[in-house]
């Protein structure tokens, strides 16, 4: 005798008259289905409750903080030199613009002025680092939705960059290049030779990964029409970068408040129109061109000059002089170990990195070390519209969405 | 509209509740008192020529000597009109509760539960206000207060050192 299954009850229905039986009602109920913190997708260790109707997802709940090392409190305890190393560590893909992010708030409230050079040389590497992230996101999106082959191809063209922030600063992921003030070192000619190859070399293989991409049907269908969000909630809820520019909102920090050498450089915002995960997509393709055009204008415009800004009491002293002259090296020694004194006061300052608005919101009451230092972090404010935007459509589009707003764990939980 | 011309707009129409405004470093902050703190910020999104559609950070400070012990920081911008304002308020820690701004800003709600889970200010009608970054039965308090320990409360304060150097 079969077991009788408390759950489920079989019935059968008389094959020679199917219409004389009706179908009783099946129970139905709501399914949770706890996705993370180790899935592969789930780029680092988010981790989300899915409430389900059949494969739809009706409610999702995202769990955060797996990745919390208390970032904030850790910046309360150093000076602000020494908090440049953690900023690599927030979105540790693209450590470049953390650390121009950082720099840039500090200057602020120091109200320093950095030197022509150093800014060109500031929107080179950060639009470079857009690349970067710009590259790894399609390499990873791609990979996600199940086009594998785009992910081998951004990842080559990646490694190339990687290789050039090696030979740049000695680091491809950790990069601590920028420096309150300035830079930490000029390019090298070798450097400007690469990137001048790197720059006729690239825009050829942007056309190679869409090539795989605008007419696969399966990436198509998972990514049009998909997460769907009006301008008007995308504005409500704080997104930023190609996020909410995929629904239309012209809001870039780069033409809004232009920074460093933006204001000087020529290039378009695109913007998309149906707010979906394929407009999300295309920005990021269009903001590659434009990166590449960025890139140019400042390898043309750039003259000679320092890389740092001449502030003693703030900004480091050369490192040729840190090695030759005591003065500089006491300087040098003071301003790692004591700090620099700064004013009291608050200031809050966004930089356009490539996820969206990276802030810092730095409260002081003079000395060496921030009273208060707040991160304004785009992957954790994304993650604040998931449940909004996944209502309705499918499980495996959770998978889309994560991906759509290039989420980073390390700068979410922060 | 100037960022003078935007707070003196702001002190005409709030002369109760306005605290005071500070321009520093070409940032607008003003502070206003926390029993009119979600009227202003109605105000500060419904009027067209504020139009403050866009919310950047919430935020909080802590300052233990002071009466009022904690601060809690709105920052706001204006897609439209490209300018932005710091929405400042006090609470004394007996009393550590804010009216939650959600039903403005629909981003806030992630943000003002931060607030509270790292300074343990709570919001009024927040729909949802449980921890976000850790757990949910963290019992160890509010880490970025001025009061918690940088190296952990708890279990972390109870290892203790093994000598493991060879004898």
């Amino acid at each position: 005798m079969a077991m009788e299954d408390q759950r489920t009850t079989v019935y059968k229905i008389d094959p020679a008259h199917p219409e004389s039986e009706t179908l009783p009602t099946l129970r139905s109920e709501e399914l949770l289905l706890n996705m993370g913190p180790q899935h592969p997708a789930t780029h680092g260790v988010l981790k989300v409750i899915l409430e389900l109707e059949g494969e739809r997802l009706v409610k999702s709940t995202p769990v955060l903080g797996y990745l919390h090392r208390g970032v904030e409190k850790l910046a309360e305890d150093g000076t602000y030199h020494q908090f440049i190393p953690h900023t690599d560590r927030l979105d540790y893909v693209c450590a470049m613009y953390n650390n121009f992010a950082y720099c840039r708030a500090v200057e602020k409230l120091m109200n320093i002025t950095v030197p022509d050079r150093a800014e060109y040389l500031r929107t080179i590497v950060a639009e470079i680092q857009r690349i970067v992230g710009h590259q790894f996101w399609l390499g990873t999106q791609a990979l996600d939705i199940g086009a594998m082959g785009v992910f081998f191809y951004c990842f080559r063209d990646r490694e190339i960059l990687m290789d050039w922030f090696d030979e740049l600063c000695g680091a491809r992921l950790t990069t601590s290049w920028y420096r309150i003030g300035g830079v930490e070192r000029d390019f090298t000619p070798s450097l400007f030779e690469k990137l001048k190859q790197f720059l006729d070399y690239f825009p050829p293989k942007i056309d190679e990964y869409v090539v795989f991409l605008e007419k696969n049907r399966i990436w198509l269908g998972r990514t049009k029409g998909v997460a769907i969000i009006s301008a008007e909630d995308a504005v409500s809820f704080g997104l930023s970068g190609p996020t909410l520019r995929g629904s239309g909102v012209d809001y870039d920090l780069r033409k809004a408040e232009p920074y460093s050498a933006y204001a000087k450089c020529e290039f378009s915002v695109p913007l998309g129109k149906n707010g979906d995960t394929y407009d999300r997509y295309w920005i990021r393709v269009q903001e590659l061109y434009e990166s590449i055009k960025i890139i140019r204008q400042c390898l043309e415009q750039m003259q000679d000059g320092p890389i740092m800004a001449d502030v003693p009491s703030v900004t480091l002293p050369p490192k040729q002089r840190v090695f030759t002259n005591l003065e500089s090296m006491i300087q040098q020694f003071k301003l790692f170990s004591q700090g620099f004194d700064a004013p009291p006061g608050e200031i809050y300052c966004g930089t356009e990195a490539h996820k969206g608005e990276l802030g810092f919101y730095i409260v002081s009451t003079g000395g060496g070390k921030p009273y208060r230092l707040k991160i304004r972090a785009p992957s954790f404010i994304h993650m604040g519209a998931f449940d909004h935007m996944s209502r309705g459509y499918m499980i495996s589009d959770a998978v889309t969405i994560f991906g759509t707003y290039d989420i980073v764990m390390g700068e979410c939980d922060r | 509209m100037s960022l003078q011309q935007l707070a003196s707009r702001l002190q005409e129409s709030f002369a109760a509740g306005f605290v005071q405004a500070v321009e520093w470093r070409g940032d607008l902050a003003v502070t206003v008192t926390r029993d009119r703190l979600h009227e202003v910020a109605q105000f500060l999104h419904d009027d067209p020529a504020m139009d403050f559609d866009y919310i950047v950070h919430v935020s909080s400070v802590d300052w233990p000597d002071d009466e009022e012990r904690f601060e809690v920081v709105y920052e706001f911008y204006s897609i439209k009109k490209r300018h932005r304002i710091r929405l400042k308020t006090r609470v004394p820690e007996s009393d550590c509760i804010v009216d939650s701004l959600t039903d403005l800003w629909k981003g806030a709600d992630f943000m003002e539960r931060e607030v509270y889970d790292m300074m343990g200010i709570r919001f009024r009608h927040h729909p949802d206000l449980r921890r976000i970054l850790l757990p949910d039965d963290y019992t160890e308090g509010y880490p970025l207060r001025k009061d918690f320990p940088l190296r952990g409360k708890g279990w972390r304060d109870t290892f203790e050192f093994l000598d493991e150097t060879a004898r």
